[in-house]
């Protein structure tokens, strides 16, 4: 019953996947991801991965979905149609898809509890955890905070560089733009309007009249 | 037989694995290709948690002696907890990357107007 479940969970990612790479309007395609993360989060719950999932469903298919949305609102949500045949990404990609086939002949079997992965530190967490930490009945929540609390710093580290990063990028105010006009960059200052712009592009062609 | 079975599920992963990349390597606009590499990401979450899981086990969260059917709970075979609480880090990870990447691309868009990697190669290169 679990394997059917499975099977048609990872279908319908399959076609959602397939639908947003196809997908021209971005706004559409935003909206496919976030399906997306939400069918994934469903797939999480099935393989016991309970609190991956309720993150999945409110960091991946919420926040990422809003984000994306706000970027979209600055940037336009119509994606050019392509040139060329995407004949050799799609060899890379059927390589790369083979090679990690031919991996997987090395993985143990999915779901066998003698995996190298379950012998290690994960029993003691299991069987300990109850006692180390007053009775928490989530073992994830406690190796999150308190067994491996360190990875959770490193964590919120690796969140404060990132909102430096977007900070240092997004909240300097609008900057000088460059336009490209008859060959060569002309540089914009913030608050221009189109008819200043219009009106500097045509005393440049001027000059240039001139000049010849 | 049961092999095979074994490994469908990691197939099936790299299946979605592939399609994030294929967005990623082929779409010329920049949010389609962060919009792949999350889908990308998502697919790697995917395989780790596959790593955690025990056929027939149930979510780590342990079953204690008021709980109902708590009689049986020394025979409880819970999933492995370990990828879980790796796999909370990268999805908020995944969350700040996706940001930097987005902030670069409106900045992008400020400097270049368009956001298609053909159209911002030809204004590079002043054609």
């Amino acid at each position: 019953m679990t394997g059917v479940v499975t099977a048609v969970l990872f279908a319908m990612l399959a076609i959602t996947g397939i639908a947003v790479t196809r997908m021209r309007d971005l706004f559409a395609a935003v909206m496919l991801a976030g399906i997306y993360s939400l069918v994934s989060a469903g797939l999480f719950v099935v393989m016991d991965a309970v609190d991956v999932a309720f993150t999945e469903a409110a960091v991946g298919a919420g926040i990422s979905t809003v984000l994306m949305l706000g970027a979209l609102a600055l940037v336009g949500h119509k994606e050019a149609e392509p040139k060329r045949r995407p004949v050799l990404p799609l060899f890379v990609v059927v390589l790369t898809g083979g090679i990690l086939v031919y991996g997987t002949s090395q993985i143990p079997p999915f779901g066998a509890p003698d995996n190298p992965a379950h012998l290690h530190v994960a029993p003691y967490y299991l069987e300990e955890s109850d006692h180390d930490m007053g009775h928490i009945p989530n073992v994830v929540t406690s190796v999150l905070a308190s067994y491996r609390g360190y990875d959770t710093m490193g964590e919120t580290a690796v969140i404060f560089t990132a909102m430096v990063g977007v900070l240092l990028l997004l909240a300097r105010g609008p900057l000088p733009r460059r336009v490209f006009h008859q060959g060569e960059w002309i540089t914009v200052r913030p608050g221009t309007t189109r008819e200043e712009l219009e009106a500097t592009l045509h005393e440049g062609d001027t000059e240039e009249a001139h000049d010849g | 037989m049961s092999g095979m079975l074994g490994m469908v599920n990691y197939w099936a992963v790299i299946v979605l694995m592939m399609v994030g990349f294929y967005t990623l390597i082929a779409r010329g606009n920049l949010v389609k290709k962060l919009i792949g590499l999350n889908i990308f990401q998502t697919a790697v979450i995917m395989m780790y948690v596959s790593f955690g899981k025990i056929t027939g086990a149930t979510a780590p969260i342990l079953i204690q002696s008021g709980d109902h059917g708590g009689g049986g709970a020394e025979h409880v075979v819970y999933s492995n907890p370990i990828p879980h609480v790796l796999m909370l880090t990268a999805i908020v990870v995944g969350v700040a990357t996706l940001s930097v990447g987005l902030s670069l691309v409106v900045r992008i868009n400020e400097a270049y107007g368009t956001v298609d990697e053909d159209e911002i190669n030809r204004k590079d290169n002043g054609l």
